[in-house]
């Protein structure tokens, strides 16, 4: 970490004041940030807001995971003359893990990052005051990814492999554009922008229901994940203290929905590579998980559970015994179908070496989750960064080295492992509280952030007041925005009939990406 | 190999016996909520301001629409003399958008589709689903259904790749901007005559992205629709039960069917 006063550190839970930012020259921006890497920052989030005068204000926050902190600081872009486009010197020059977090201030804001690699569209939709983006202006006649220019290989025997938005499975759109030299992929380009919806707007809507069943389906899979980070960014503006009792029972929620996630992609994953009776019973068993989320709160994926404030579905120990009872039975099936599928050669000679990144690729451009902790990366925000129940029970950090499907398969195996005996244990205490209270008044000019470790990785929603106190802008961040690229990468020379099993294996949200 | 044997074993069958047998949902499940309209006197609004997404409406007799609702419980919580209650029933799909229109009176549920498509497609139906903003949350339940659970084959009913093997759509989310064009193409790919099924509240009005600019209030805005299966997301089982009705195999009025 720097600490000179060119960041504001800053932590889960805390709120800072507008005015206690740091503000450095555009031209310092990057460098500034790159200072920060130097010293063990991980880019965590990169985002434009509109001032009132017509400038930009830009955000960095650079995590230092192991001392459990975050700094910030900023930049002001003067409002531009007309028909001149605001710029500052491009982080993603520097270092990849900021080229799409780049693109969106680009595309939002019209705002120009100089020297980025490849600036273009991340969503394809207009930017916010109508100006046009780096790229020109945007035109709704036309349709992504329209005639876009893809990146294109040349010469005899390359050839292009399309796919999508319609896929042939039921899953989210999004498009794939293959360069392959026979079975061998030289370069995959991924454009998407089909899902988006105006999520980061409809969450300041006047109605709090609508605002936070928005954030529980940003990405519908991780609806606990993203409502966690939401609400712990609008309880740390508040300056609210949520009772033990409902911290816990988020935690609950939390890990019910990653071992949901996780069984289900481990069965995708044995499907991917034709070994059926993994992807039978391990297809089946996560949505034994979803119904346990069902019994809690009435919804399968936890929609209505947490609202700022605590949760609106109480954890008695009626229930708590219940869960317990269910969740000691589904323990002994879920380990002993995932000891069978990791004894099988012919799924680990599958698994092994397809789609590796490397520890160093995964820094470059700023991999979060499971897919980072299979490359060696120590990042996990439960064990880092940790908020409610997280901070008084631990969970130990899975890592693996390989980089490849077979480490990202085993990552999620050891986390089904740990979350099970979390959950567990957690069932056993029985923690009275009030599972719920209104939160009082937001600080005024103040911001802060909410993270969480969701099922695939480090969301993150950060949350600014005006003067009176009301919330006036909320940043929203999925894991996916990091880890897309990392796709992309992964598929560099392996054999395109890999896709699926590698796409399966990072297992990215469409919805979480577009917004 | 003797693991996989006895993990077989120790696995049994596990498919779900509907509809011959009513499932048990848990206690805290959110059905259909009930509407009394007569119980509703002074139109307060207290409901109307609740909801999320502007369903419910008081002028000329309390009326909640199905098709907008998020199932969030807010409006019965607001309404100070209970006209608005939770029920648990997960039958909630019907053929015609007005029939989402909850007054208070007998709720029409979904019939067979029509004669000449029922000789044609009644036994052997073959959709392709397209998520156009969807959240991954129908998407996931709809995918469910293709599990040892559900196994929706067994009634001759299967998810194709390609629109041009389907014989109609099952469209969710609330049709983003970037992907209306998509799936008009898609829908034009399926050969005549065709169905389309919206699951979940966004493809029937646009959900909780309703109203929005970038997204067209649902499937309706752009294609026909047969079948209307509202939740957010609904429930493996409420779709089901909708499929089942469109293909004659649950009748209108009837719970379960008969072997
Ligand atoms: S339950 Fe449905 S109708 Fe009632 S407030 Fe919620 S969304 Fe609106
Ligand atoms: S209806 Fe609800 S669950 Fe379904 S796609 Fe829309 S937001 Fe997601």
């Amino acid at each position: 970490m720097t600490g000179d006063g060119k960041w504001i550190t800053t932590r889960q839970g805390e709120s800072v004041d507008l005015a206690a930012i740091p503000c450095v020259e555009p031209n310092s921006f990057a460098e500034r940030i790159i200072d920060g890497k130097s010293h063990g920052g991980r880019l965590a989030q990169l985002f434009g807001r509109r001032a009132p005068d017509g400038g930009v204000t830009l955000y960095a926050f650079l995590a230092y995971d192991s001392d459990g902190i975050v700094q910030v600081c900023s930049s002001r872009l003067a409002a531009p003359a007309p028909g001149r486009a605001p710029e500052y010197p491009s982080v993603s020059a520097l270092w990849p893990a900021a080229q799409a977090l780049e693109r969106e201030i680009a595309e939002q804001l019209g705002v120009h990052p100089v020297g980025h690699p490849w600036l273009k569209p991340l969503r394809y939709h207009g930017t916010d005051n109508g100006a046009p983006a780096p790229w020109g202006q945007f035109n709704p006649a036309k349709t992504i990814p329209g005639d876009y220019p893809f990146y294109r290989v040349d010469g005899e025997e390359v050839h292009e492999v399309a796919v999508g938005p319609v896929h042939a499975g039921v899953i989210e759109p999004g498009h794939f554009r293959f360069q392959c030299h026979g079975e061998e992929v030289l370069h995959l380009e991924i454009v998407l922008g089909y899902q988006h919806r105006g999520v980061e707007a409809l969450l300041l809507h006047r109605n709090a229901t609508r605002s936070a069943m928005v954030a529980e389906t940003i990405a519908g899979d991780t609806s606990i994940g993203h409502a966690f980070a939401y609400c712990a960014a609008l309880e740390a503006l508040a300056g609210a203290r949520v009772s033990v009792h409902a911290h816990a029972i988020r935690g609950i929620a939390l890990e019910l929905e990653r071992l949901a996630n996780h069984i289900g992609d481990l069965g995708a994953l044995c499907g991917d590579v034709a070994f059926l009776p993994g992807a039978s019973y391990l297809g089946r068993l996560r949505g034994e998980f979803l119904n346990l989320t069902l019994e809690i709160c009435g919804n399968r994926f936890g929609r209505n559970l947490l609202r700022p404030g605590g949760v609106l579905f109480d954890v008695d120990s009626e229930l708590a015994d219940r869960l317990h009872k269910r969740l000691k039975s589904l323990q002994a099936e879920v380990l002993q179908v995932l000891d069978m599928v990791f004894m099988q050669p012919s799924v680990l000679a599958r698994f092994e070496g397809a789609g590796a990144l490397s520890e160093a690729q995964a820094e470059e451009i700023g991999l979060v989750g499971p897919a980072a902790r299979a490359c060696g990366c120590m990042r996990d925000v439960r064990h880092d960064h940790p908020h409610g129940v997280y901070q008084f029970s631990h969970i130990p950090v899975a890592i693996e080295t390989t980089g490849d499907v077979y480490a990202r398969a085993v990552v999620r195996w050891l986390e089904v492992q740990r979350s099970l005996a979390f959950l567990l244990e957690l069932l056993g205490n029985k923690p009275a509280g009030k599972p719920f209270a209104p939160l009082g008044a937001f600080k005024p000019n103040a911001m802060a952030f909410g993270m969480c470790e969701t099922w695939r990785g480090e969301a993150m929603h950060v949350a600014f007041t005006d003067n009176t106190g009301a919330l006036d802008f909320i940043k929203v961040k999925d894991p996916s925005i990091h880890n897309w690229f990392g796709l992309a990468l992964a598929l560099r020379g392996v054999p395109i009939s890999d896709f699926p099993l590698c796409n399966k294996s990072f297992n990215l949200s469409y919805a979480g990406h577009d917004l | 190999m003797i693991e996989i044997i006895t993990t077989r074993l120790k696995q049994g069958h596990r498919t779900t016996k509907f509809p011959l047998e009513s499932p048990t949902l848990p206690g805290r499940y959110r059905g259909r909520p009930n509407v009394d309209p007569s119980k509703c006197a002074d139109g307060c609004q207290q409901c109307v301001d609740a909801c999320p997404t502007g369903a419910i409406r008081v002028a000329n007799g309390l009326t909640l629409d199905l098709g907008k609702c998020l199932f969030c419980t807010a409006c019965g919580e607001a309404c100070p003399q209970g006209a608005i209650t939770q029920t648990q029933d997960y039958r909630l799909a019907v053929s015609r958008r007005d029939d989402l229109l909850l007054k208070g009176g007998e709720f029409r549920l979904a019939g067979r589709m029509r004669d000449e498509l029922y000789r044609i497609l009644g036994r052997a139906l073959r959709l392709r689903e397209v998520s156009a903003g969807g959240c991954n949350a129908c998407e996931s339940d709809v995918n469910v259904l293709n599990t040892v659970g559900w196994d929706l084959s067994r009634f001759g009913i299967q998810i194709v790749a390609s629109p041009r093997h389907a014989d109609g759509l099952l469209i969710t989310g609330p049709v983003t901007e970037n992907m209306k064009f998509a799936l008009e193409k898609t829908y034009e790919a399926v050969p005549a005559p065709k169905l389309v099924i919206a699951v979940g509240a966004c493809a029937i009005s646009g959900g909780p992205y309703i109203d929005q600019n970038e997204t067209h209030n649902g499937a309706q805005s752009v294609v026909p629709v047969d079948l209307y299966v509202p939740g957010c997301p609904p429930h493996p089982l409420t779709i089901l039960d909708g499929l089942l009705r469109l293909i004659g195999k649950i009748k209108t009025g009837e719970r379960a069917l008969t072997p």
